[in-house]
């Protein structure tokens, strides 16, 4: 089919022994805002992780707008145009916002290899323009990430995932540490995302934001895909339900 | 108040807090202990320590010390120059002062005289190879391709054994300064030719250390290399996920330390007019120490060549005040010790300081 950006066939993942992902079916259409949720250690992070390169697969398929890939590094799925905001943030602390929004995709004004001069004027201005479009205010570019609150750097994060042309984006947990304010304006840069059409993986615990943002809910539970529920045919119980292991999934064999 | 806006959540934010660069408290602890040798100066030896003070000599300052102090530490300068980029992208070199060892042993023997005073050269390593009275390019190129194999050797085992660096150049130390001694079984080697001596004649190490501060100050701040330096110092993990390709700028960043190191050794052994096994002995951590008291932190990250530079000078002033106080040679050794323990200490301080009080 030629709207699905991303599908997974037989996905897995094996840390030793341990079965962190286990056979997963997934599928997502363009335009498409997909929830995955699940509990700690259910899957949801593994699976991210072999779709951007971070890690890669035991065994399975991952089809990305309509070819099979295999990506070996973060970089490779980047390129192919997949953006993600990972837990952990990727940021470097001691830099500034430009240098983290452009970080390992400099703008070079003059190439000379590893030593091209830097275009640091261009990116302070896309930096500006990718802010003003997520609405992010950080009030001083030039100040290091160090001096930023969580807040801050987590719309720093989702600023950079915005800063470029792509065809799917990933967010594992953004508002997990942020406060309500915070929170809202990460919600508010979805809202956008959606309304550009590009489609969205969002990891969340928030079943309130599960509900708002999304068209689709996945459920992880112990390394497997056990549910998959449009959102107008769910409720948060059934959800719940899912991802404690109370209700357990049909076949998953019609995903999607 | 300065100009502040309101950021996120209604935090204002005071643009003039963060306009101090770190440098400058280098550069204010450098004209301190200036001050201080001043004043000692004065109140011991009765004479002032930078002022030009004697009759008939045109200038305000002392400019014979001032040259001293800067002629003493712009050989170990040069290698602090590679030390700080290595340090700032999360690394250690301990292995530079044998670098500087084993190439001024290695560049040395290519650059010796055919006759001494009308005689053979009693020092040459080869003189069946008739490998005297090369051109000067001869040596400066078999240095420097020492360094960088060197470096390329720390570097591709820090990046691809995985080991730590602190044990990779710890190899490379101990081994470096073996291959010294065996080079040319402990004799020193001396005679060079006329231009390669010229290389580190008079002021030349000092030219050459600031005109390489200058290049690798703006290498650093201008362009990718730099921004990866501080990336991969501040967050390796981050570094590597958003697709800089760290290994390759490992090994990239120890070949350049390599290369300097290689650069100090031709200097140095050009300026002594011979090369010695022991020498450069004790240089590494000379060069680190000039690097923290400049500021860079050990942690990778943060710091600058300036800041390296400013480091250097607190080293060589304090040590040019204490042979000025007419001190022993033993308590430079002491005050150098507790001077490096005291700025990382301060480091630290500052650190804890500014995440407590913003």
């Amino acid at each position: 089919m030629a709207d699905i950006i991303l599908k997974t066939e037989g996905l897995t993942k094996y840390y030793g022994g341990v079965h962190a992902l286990e056979d997963a079916n997934f599928e997502l259409r363009k335009g498409e805002h997909v929830a995955i949720m699940g509990d700690n250690g259910a899957g949801k992070s593994t699976f991210v992780r072999q779709i951007t390169g971070v890690e890669m697969p035991t065994r399975g398929k991952i089809i990305f707008d309509g070819k099979d890939v295999s990506f070996a590094s973060p970089l490779e799925a980047r390129e192919a145009g997949i953006e993600a905001v990972f837990q952990n943030l990727a940021l470097a602390d001691d830099l500034d916002v430009p240098s983290n929004l452009f970080l390992g995709r400099e703008k070079i004004r003059f190439n000379l290899g590893p030593f091209s001069i830097l275009d640091r004027k261009g990116m302070r201005e896309a930096t500006r323009m990718a802010l003003e479009k997520t609405a992010v205010k950080i009030p001083n570019l030039s100040s290091t990430i160090r001096h930023m609150s969580g807040g801050q750097r987590q719309c720093v994060a989702i600023a950079r995932t915005a800063t470029f042309p792509s065809k799917l984006i990933i967010m594992d947990e953004p508002t997990a540490a942020l406060g309500v304010a915070e929170t809202a304006q990460v919600e508010n840069i979805i809202r956008t995302i959606k309304a550009n059409g590009e489609p969205l993986v969002l990891i969340s615990h928030n079943m309130r934001q599960v509900f708002d943002l999304v068209d689709r809910i996945v459920v992880f539970r112990r390394g497997r895909i056990v549910a998959n529920l449009r959102k107008s045919e769910t409720t948060g119980e059934e959800v719940v339900a899912y991802i404690t292991g109370a209700k357990t999934g049909a076949s998953l064999a019609d995903a999607a | 108040m300065a100009k502040s806006e309101a950021g996120i959540g209604g935090l204002t934010y005071d643009a003039k807090r963060r306009a101090w660069p770190p440098e400058l408290n280098v550069l204010l602890a450098l004209v301190l202990i200036v001050a201080a040798f001043e004043i000692l100066g004065r109140l011991i030896m009765g004479e002032s320590f930078l002022l030009n003070t004697r009759e008939g000599v045109p200038g305000l300052f002392n400019e014979q010390r001032l040259q001293i102090i800067i002629l003493q530490v712009s050989i170990v300068g040069i290698i602090a120059i590679g030390v700080t980029q290595v340090i700032i992208s999360g690394g250690i070199d301990l292995s530079s002062g044998s670098v500087v060892g084993a190439t001024a042993m290695i560049a040395m023997s290519f650059a010796q005289v055919a006759m001494v005073n009308g005689n053979p050269n009693p020092k040459a390593i080869f003189p069946e190879q008739g490998w005297l009275d090369l051109p000067v390019i001869v040596p400066v190129l078999v240095g420097l391709g020492c360094g960088l194999a060197a470096g390329l050797i720390n570097g591709a085992l820090i990046a691809y054994t995985r080991i730590p660096p602190f044990i990779a150049t710890l190899g490379m130390m101990v081994a470096a300064r073996g291959l010294s001694r065996w080079w040319s079984k402990g004799n020193p080697i001396s005679f060079p030719t006329e231009s390669y001596a010229a290389i580190g004649k008079g002021m030349m190490p000092v030219l050459i250390f600031i005109a390489l501060a200058i290049l690798f100050q703006l290498i650093m701040t201008y362009t990718k290399y730099g921004k990866h330096c501080y990336a991969i110092g501040s967050n390796e993990e981050a570094s590597r996920i958003t697709g800089i390709k760290v290994e390759h700028h490992k090994v990239l960043v120890y070949a350049i330390a390599g290369l300097l190191a290689a650069v100090a050794a031709i200097v140095l052994s050009s300026k002594n007019l011979t090369a010695q096994a022991g020498m450069g002995v004790m240089y590494e951590l000379d060069a680190i120490a000039m690097a923290v008291i400049g500021g860079v932190s050990l942690s990778g990250g943060r710091g600058s060549i300036v800041g390296t530079v400013l480091g250097a000078l607190i080293f060589g002033v304090i040590i040019s005040g204490f042979t000025f106080l007419k001190l022993d040679a033993y308590y430079q050794e002491m005050v150098k010790g507790v001077i490096i323990v005291g700025a990382v200490v301060l480091d630290q301080w500052r650190q804890r300081r500014r995440s407590l009080k913003g």
